[in-house]
């Protein structure tokens, strides 16, 4: 009887010192990294990140920024070192299904339930790799023309007129002659360059081109991505961009947008948020000053206008890190609450179900509606064809507009690296 | 039988008295007895920290490989081709030819220049120590952070030289994205940053030229240029050919200072050295193979002017 009573007494002793370590044991920090520049959109996530502590009390939640290029350039040591994030921001392209068979991220795909729940499938399949799920994605992006609409007027431009590839050279050729500086671009990174030459691609040589190069079925070196550097070379001859651009970065060239000294800037909608903080007055090119129009067509191009090219970006799991921790901050932060918010103060285009009708900002809205309708939407090429080919996409880009290289040379380039990935 | 084990002995004591003999004339001191106490140990680090990874490299430059998985799964054998390509690429051209113009500026621009500013200020005194401070002062700053310095030097719009391409009502000037500047560009911040360095080495060399030698030259009518060519300069060339040592070697690993000033190689890559291209096409994207096969052509030619260097220049100190 004493020996029962002995056992009842150390079994309830014993439970509730379980109980209280368990408490104290989880006491958990997830580590975010992320590449955002943007104060305001950090000051947002960061009430998101105090609201989602609030409600999990034995879950810390770190939130680390870092700029671009340095991330890039860090990540592929930092993955595989002990100091790595537990969750970082990826595209959903070559380097993150690489870096997922490569066994860098962490499979969760069996605690992804409420995340598939919340999140269109269209969105999720951009990071399953072979049917497993190693991150999940936050937001959907456009590349586009943004434009000043003050400037246009005092150039005597009509966005709404320029439909074809042609009308746009006309539109920048009338600008300069007005002396405005038509266009900015961070030429140093390269990247933005490139979009020029994959929209004049897509446009020019359509959905199936892209899709038989990804399949090995057609070569670069084909005369629609000739043309589409011809073009590009067109655009280049009007000596369009602000000077010194080859020096400058993105968030140097979104300062000039920023700040009134170009007219247009081809970026994805993030870039209304990274202008108004790069500029000078922290306002940016801003409200009804602010226009957008979509990449034209091109005469006799195969590709239909309505594609787009962009981007479905999101968060991946490092290797290790696929905790309940993580995945529950990951859920809370792509909820669709969350997401209608942010939604709602215009930063991003949402994935969560329901989440896109509380996009109240009108750029944003358009944007959404362009993904939307468009029939093909073309993830950042340089990131779907990998560091390795991207990279050179990129160099070839900045040395066609340099006028240092012929449209045949670069395509030969590019294919070149292609064939030995 | 007998007469057989006889000669074997002898053979035997003959060949013992040998060895001792032998360490007898080698271990004197407990010199041998050093070696090999000594020897191991730091023959182990040396190879497993050097020699080690450069063999690796070796192997590596061979693949075409991502560096995320082990060779075994995701290599795969290319051959000469990593080689091959890089031989062709006409970014790796400049940037050989770019790291081949730090050595010239160097020999011709900075050492002379540290050389004639560690003459004037060579002489004990206290406004002589606040210059040497101040020529030494780019020295002490890091790398890094004398780039993003100059940087902002650099800057079309609002660095100095926007001030100074304003003061002469000039079109603005932006060299580090200028094709034909950019490299130039770093070339000055080259100079500014170790022409200090270089001062030290000759200062310390000048000082310890025995004044009494410069005061018989004075008395037998040597002028000052004189002293210098006939008297200074002779005396302290060990110090000069150490400082060009230095001067090459670290143009052959130029980098920290570039990755600030010009990114992934400035304008189409004009800017490369070859360490930065190393690293671009190497590191940040993913083709730890390429960046191997770069990795060794540049320790060959480190390899072969140290080599060369040490055999006929260095040797001559103690001729």
């Amino acid at each position: 009887m004493l020996k029962l009573k002995h056992l009842v007494v150390s079994t309830c002793v014993g439970t509730l010192l379980a109980v209280c370590s368990t408490q104290l044991v989880a006491e958990e920090t997830v580590t975010v990294l992320h590449n955002q520049q943007d104060q305001f959109i950090r000051d947002t996530w960061d009430d998101i990140r105090v609201d989602f502590e609030a409600q999990n009390p034995n879950i810390t939640v770190q939130l680390d920024f870092m700029d671009d290029d340095a991330m890039k350039a860090r990540l592929p040591t930092l993955l595989q070192s002990n100091a790595k994030p537990d969750l970082y921001w990826s595209f959903g392209g070559g380097n993150y299904r690489v870096r997922a068979e490569a066994g860098l991220l962490a499979d969760i795909t069996d605690k992804a339930d409420r995340l598939r729940a919340n999140i269109g499938s269209g969105a999720m399949s951009a990071f399953e790799v072979n049917g497993r799920l190693y991150g999940a994605p936050y937001r959907l992006a456009q590349v586009g023309f943004w434009y000043n609409k003050s400037l246009f007027e005092q150039a005597d431009v009509n966005a709404d007129s320029i439909e074809t590839w042609d009308d746009f050279l006309d539109a920048v050729s009338t600008l300069k002659e007005a002396g405005i500086t038509p266009i900015a671009a961070g030429g140093a990174e390269r990247w933005p360059l490139h979009f020029y030459w994959t929209y004049l691609a897509m446009r020019i040589g359509g959905q199936d081109l892209f899709q038989s190069i990804l399949a090995d079925e057609a070569s670069f070196d084909n005369e629609h991505y000739v043309r589409a550097g011809e073009e590009l070379r067109r655009l280049a001859e009007l000596d369009p961009f602000q000077p010194g651009y080859r020096g400058m970065a993105y968030n140097e060239a979104a300062g000039v947008f920023g700040n009134g000294q170009a007219a247009i800037h081809l970026m994805g909608e993030w870039d209304i948020g990274v202008q108004t903080s790069e500029s000078e007055s922290g306002e940016g090119v801003s409200g009804g000053n602010l226009g957008y129009f979509n990449f034209p067509m091109v005469a006799g191009g195969l590709g239909d206008p309505s594609a787009t090219l962009g981007g479905v970006d999101g968060w991946a799991f490092t290797s290790g890190n696929g905790s309940d921790a993580a995945v529950r901050w990951l859920e809370f932060f792509l909820a669709p609450e969350q997401q209608r918010k942010l939604a709602a103060a215009g930063i991003i285009i949402p994935v969560a179900n329901g989440a896109a009708e509380a996009v109240e900002d009108p750029h944003m809205k358009q944007i959404a509606e362009n993904i939307a309708n468009s029939s093909w939407h073309q993830v950042f090429w340089d990131q779907a064809l990998g560091a390795d080919v991207g990279g050179v996409i990129n160099d070839v880009s900045a040395e066609l507009f340099a006028g240092e290289i012929s449209p045949e040379d670069a395509v030969d380039r590019v294919q070149q690296a292609w064939d030995f990935r | 039988m007998k007469s057989v084990d006889i000669a074997l002995e002898a053979q035997r004591t003959g060949r013992l008295s040998a060895v001792k003999e032998w360490l007898y004339r080698h271990n004197t001191g407990g010199r041998l007895s050093t070696l090999l106490l000594f020897i191991p140990p730091a023959l182990m680090v040396f190879t497993l920290l050097v020699i080690l990874p450069i063999a690796e490299s070796g192997v590596y430059s061979f693949y075409r490989w991502n560096g995320f998985t082990a060779l075994s799964d995701s290599g795969r054998w290319v051959g000469w081709r990593n080689f091959q390509f890089i031989l062709q690429d006409p970014v790796f051209h400049q940037a050989v030819w770019n790291t081949a113009k730090i050595v010239l500026i160097s020999l011709l621009i900075q050492l002379p220049l540290a050389m004639m500013l560690a003459l004037s200020i060579a002489s004990k005194g206290s406004l002589n120590t606040l210059f040497r401070l101040v020529y030494f002062l780019p020295f002490i700053l890091a790398d890094v952070v004398a780039g993003l310095i100059w940087r902002f030097i650099y800057d079309g719009n609002f660095g100095l030289v926007a001030a100074f391409t304003q003061l002469f009502g000039m079109e603005s000037f932006y060299p580090l994205a200028d094709r034909d500047w950019a490299f130039n560009a770093i070339l000055v911040v080259v100079v500014w940053k170790y022409f200090g360095y270089h001062m030290m080495i000759y200062i310390a060399g000048l000082q310890s030229v025995p004044n009494d030698l410069v005061e018989a030259a004075r008395l037998d009518g040597a002028g000052r240029l004189q002293i210098i060519f006939r008297i200074k300069l002779p005396l302290i060339m060990p110090a000069i050919r150490l400082s060009i040592f230095f001067s090459v070697i670290g143009a052959l690993q130029f980098f920290e200072m570039a990755m600030p000033l010009v990114t992934s190689g400035g304008p189409s890559g004009s800017a490369h050295t070859i360490v930065t291209y190393l690293y671009e096409f190497g590191i940040v994207r993913s083709r730890i193979g390429f960046g191997s096969a770069v990795a060794v052509l540049l320790f060959v030619m480190c390899a072969i002017f140290a080599f060369i260097y040490q055999r006929f220049v260095m040797a001559r100190n103690t001729a």
